[in-house]
């Protein structure tokens, strides 16, 4: 798919490549014991490190370390071995060091890949340049007094993973896939919660403009946004930004913008001139971090099965769509519910339901998976009414918004609410015979040539019976009688 | 009656021992002693409630039969060590008034063996200094006197720990080195002062000034007191994450006075130009005193030893620069804003009230040396050199069991001198630098004095973690060099 803006001078495209940092799951912080819990009393989960008093040095969590090393083989990415923690300095108020601790030239992981599913089935492969390990600064609060600003170092020091994309990106959809499926990944990972509006999960946006297979254009980040629509839309409004100022005959210069999503627009926040040198230099209160190939194959027999391999496994196994397992793997608990309904039936016919008619119920609603009020067990006993003929399907469908509704069990339902399907051959021929009789001419027509006509007979039928024949019976015998 | 304040540790600890006296005799006469000695200014604060108190409870836990490696030994502490609820200020400004709610593990070490502490002594500020006159609470006096009577430095940074111990003000002290603060202010004031090997001590609690080269050490009356006290601070700290996870061996055990096959270095790049003759002859002593013990003395060639300097005045202040960006009257400690003002004037505000010239002029370096486009040219140059300097030793260590030197180029010099050329102040370090750089071990003792009467130091250099060879050879030139001499109004 490719996505061009049609400038007034001709076609451009847009590169972009995304940083997205990823709050570590995690007991304690990256280099304190203070704990990681979100939502507590502002300073209340601040250690003597966390605080930067004199004298206090940090000790890695190996525990970051393993969930770091998670995400990269989750990535497909180089471990590195040995890496190392460098300062990056700089003053502000939630920095209590007045340096970041984070890695520089070595990071923990190297280069690595994300697939990413496209909404028309398609994949697209997108590089990752690294992933590192870095201490979160704190939380700086302008609302808590006319004079002065409010620091809360709670998240001071808790681990991040930044994770850098190649400039692979061409599309805003394409960056949408990306956050979607990375987002996935550390999910089903257990590193990251991933939840963007609590800000465990954040992105910045590198975007430039170039004709199409030209050079790389001159690059403006865009810091800090907070979901995955606003990026997509950031990036479109960026670009275009970008082209009226090249073809207005301006100059793009790399700055830190910021993206407006009430105005919709991006705004500059600091030119490369006012840039900080961040005199990044190794942590000399850090050994280097070694570990060997043992701790990293430990690490690799905990990984789950990921998207990827789910969805290959449901295209393989179940003869789902691409599309169909991209939909289902997108997270965990949603290809977790297809399973149980899938188990030992049809893999189609319950990928149908699953995306379908339940994920389209609980849109409506507004509930995750985990909250259904159908379990993934009453629907797959629907689908077994289905299939054994107990029911109809375009009964099934009547039963399964009374289970959205009530939660009941199918088969409840269907026996309170007397649905069960006719299959006896003599109440449904009896039906027939009464439409038959009521519409002589019609039936005629269909002699005469008119087959249409038998879908006609058949829903009256249908409908005689308070749609509680069997389509299929119905179909035959009818066709038997009139032309038989 | 003895004089307790003119005790070794060694003998204060028998003297305990044998209940000659207690832990509060012992701390109540170097109360007044420090009372008497004010005019050095070795002691930025004075704890002497804090003292007794501590001595109440040595001497009870010794009636209990329960006695630590230094039980009821009354110490200055540098004040660079963090301390709970006393003051700690690195001897700036920026820190006054800060009261840690914490204790650093060396002094947690200490007391847990059973010292007593009688303050905080002064330093330069930030440990950044080699004459003590940076610090913001006054310069410290060295307790000795030229034969002019001129007023001269104790040398530095850990000048008011060697000037409590020489001035009897103090058993022992605690000091740190980064590039020669424990040695050249021991050799200064003519005591004995040990560097450990890189990672032997914790740094957790001490205030940082160049983490990679800091390390805590006694500062002591002979070479038996440093392997005492050394013994008492060391050991593995899981909260230090440079601290390296060795076995503690018995340090005094060393001292067994026999050097006799040893091999001794001696590194001909350490006769440097314009080397006063004294400083030779103090050196050549120093070798036949070994030879005469058994060692064999032989040449070494360190050869990056010129560029060691340059080096750690990279190194050193680009960590610092980091180290001290904390101090930003935030959270602790002095903090300077006027109405209106916004954050950066209230950072530039406090911090340029906060810190000595000295300071300001290391972060200034530092900052330097770690900025785009100068990285590659001093930062990351120095951390290559540095690797030469270390394999430098590492092949001198490969035929030798230790390395002999001068500790300083001089004697202690006038209060004022050298004070508007940094850079001939920073000449101070050229012998005690390398082997901080390489994180080796050195032992500065007393062997001689200069032609104005001033105690000169000799440094043994040694193999990482192997204080022991260092201490047995020390031992040794001690009892060789016989150095009796005591500063004016010291003489016991």
């Amino acid at each position: 798919m490719t996505y061009i803006i049609e400038g007034s001078t001709g076609p451009w495209e847009i590169v972009v490549g995304l940083e997205v940092h990823c709050q570590v799951v995690s007991k304690s912080k990256l280099f304190s014991g203070a704990s990681t819990t979100f939502g507590n009393d502002p300073n209340t989960n601040v250690s003597l490190v966390d605080a930067a008093m004199p004298g206090m040095l940090p000790v890695i969590n190996e525990e970051c370390v393993r969930q770091a090393v998670k995400t990269g083989l989750g990535l497909k990415a180089k471990i590195n071995l040995e890496s190392v923690f460098a300062r990056k300095n700089y003053f502000y108020a939630d920095l209590p060091q007045g340096y970041q601790i984070s890695q520089f030239d070595k990071p923990i992981v190297g280069e690595g890949t994300i697939i990413l599913d496209m909404p028309d089935g398609s994949t697209k492969s997108v590089g990752i340049e690294r992933l590192h390990l870095e201490q979160d600064a704190g939380k700086s609060m302008h609302d808590q007094d006319p004079k002065y600003s409010h620091i809360d170092l709670n998240r001071s020091g808790v681990a991040l993973m930044e994770i850098v994309s190649m400039p692979d990106i061409r599309t805003p959809e394409e960056a949408g896939a990306y956050l979607t499926k990375l987002r996935a990944i550390v999910r089903y990972l257990g590193t990251c919660d991933g939840n963007m509006n609590e800000g465990s999960m954040r992105c910045d946006a590198n975007v430039s403009v170039r004709r199409p297979g030209a050079e790389f254009g001159t690059r403006c980040e865009i810091k800090n946004v907070n979901s995955i629509r606003y990026v997509m839309q950031a990036i479109e409004i960026e670009a275009k930004r970008q082209v009226e100022v090249i073809e207005a005959g301006g100059e793009i210069v790399q700055e830190t913008r910021l993206y407006d999503p009430r105005l919709g627009e991006t705004r500059s926040m600091r030119s490369k001139e006012m840039a900080h040198d961040y005199r990044y230099f190794p942590d000399p209160d850090l050994l280097p971090l070694v570990f060997d190939q043992a701790f990293v194959s430990e690490i690799e027999k905990t990984l789950p099965e990921l998207p990827d391999e789910k969805k290959a496994r449901f295209m393989r196994e179940n003869g789902l769509s691409a599309y169909d397992a991209g939909v289902l793997v997108a997270d965990q608990e949603k290809a977790a519910y297809y399973e149980v309904v899938a188990k030992g039936r049809d893999g189609k016919l319950a990928a149908n339901w699953v995306i379908t008619n339940l994920f389209g119920a609980l849109n409506k609603l507004e509930v995750p998976v985990t909250e259904s009020p159908v379990t993934a067990e009453n629907l797959g006993k629907l689908l077994d009414l289905i299939s054994d003929d107990t029911i109809s399907g375009r009964i099934a469908k009547d039963v399964f918004e009374i289970m959205i509704e009530t939660g009941n069990d199918p088969e409840k339902i269907v026996e309170e609410k007397g649905l069960k399907q006719i299959t006896d051959t003599g109440a449904i021929e009896t039906a027939i015979d009464e439409v038959i009789a009521a519409n002589p001419d019609k039936v005629q027509e269909i002699r005469d040539g008119k087959d249409r006509m038998l879908g006609w007979f058949v829903g009256q039928v249908m409908k005689s019976t308070g749609g509680k024949a069997n389509p299929g019976m119905v179909n035959k015998m009818l066709r038997d009688k009139i032309l038989g | 009656m003895t004089d307790l304040t003119n005790l070794t540790l060694a003998e204060a600890r028998d003297g305990l021992a044998k209940g000659d006296y207690t832990s509060v005799e012992l701390t109540e006469a170097h109360i007044k002693s420090m009372e008497a000695h004010r005019n050095l200014n070795a002691y930025i604060i004075e704890t002497p409630g804090k003292a007794i108190e501590m001595a109440k409870a040595s001497d009870a836990k010794r009636a209990k039969g329960d006695a630590g490696k230094m039980e009821g030994l009354p110490i200055a502490i540098k004040d660079l060590f963090c301390t709970e609820g006393v003051q700690t200020t690195a001897a700036s400004h920026i820190l006054e008034g800060f009261k840690p709610e914490y204790e650093s593990t060396v002094t947690t070490n200490l007391f847990n063996n059973g010292a007593v502490m009688l303050g905080k002594a002064n330093l330069d500020e930030f440990a950044m200094g080699s004459s003590n006159t940076s610090s913001y609470y006054g310069n410290v006096i060295n307790p000795w006197k030229g034969k002019d009577g001129k007023d001269l430095v104790p040398g530095g940074s850990s000048g008011g720990s060697a000037a409590a111990v020489a001035a009897g003000m103090a058993l022992a002290a605690t000091g740190t080195d980064t590039g020669g603060s424990i040695r050249q202010p021991a050799s200064y004031c003519g005591i004995v002062g040990l560097k450990p090997t890189y990672g032997r001590c914790s740094r957790w609690g001490i205030v940082a000034f160049a983490s990679s080269l800091d390390q805590a050490g006694p500062m002591t009356r002979t070479v038996r007191d440093a392997a005492i006290m050394l013994g008492a601070m060391a050991g593995h700290d899981a909260k230090d994450s440079t601290s390296a996870p060795v076995a503690v061996p018995d340090f005094e055990a060393a001292l067994t006075g026999d050097i006799r096959g040893m091999k001794i270095g001696i590194p001909k790049e350490y006769r440097v130009d314009n080397m006063p003759e004294e400083i030779n002859k103090l050196w050549d002593n120093g070798i036949a005193m070994l030879r005469d013990a058994g060692a064999e003395v032989v040449d070494v060639t360190l050869p990056h030893t010129k560029y060691a300097l340059g080096t750690y005045y990279i190194v050193a202040p680009a960590e610092a620069s980091s180290n001290l960006a904390r101090y930003d009257g935030l959270r602790y400690g002095q903090r300077v804003m006027d109405e209106g003002d916004s954050l950066d004037d209230m950072y530039m505000k406090s911090r340029a009230a906060g810190f000595g010239k000295e300071v300001q002029r290391r972060i200034m370096i530092g900052t330097y040396v770690l900025s785009a486009g100068y990285y590659d040219a001093y930062y990351n140059k120095a951390l290559k050199v540095r690797r030469r300097i270390y394999e430098d030793f590492a092949t001198a260590f490969g035929t030798v069991d230790a390395i002999l030197a001068p500790t300083a180029p001089s004697a202690a010099f006038a209060i004022g001198e050298n004070e508007d050329d940094p850079v001939k102040m920073y000449l101070n370090d050229v012998f005690t630098v390398p082997a901080s750089l390489a994180g080796l071990p050195g032992l500065s003792l007393p062997t001689g004095l200069s032609s104005e009467g001033l105690p000169l130091g000799l440094q043994l250099i040694g193999k990482p973690f192997d204080e022991e060879t260092v201490l047995r050879v020390g031992g040794v030139l001690e009892t060789a060099a016989n150095f009796t001499a005591k500063p004016a109004g010291q003489e016991g």
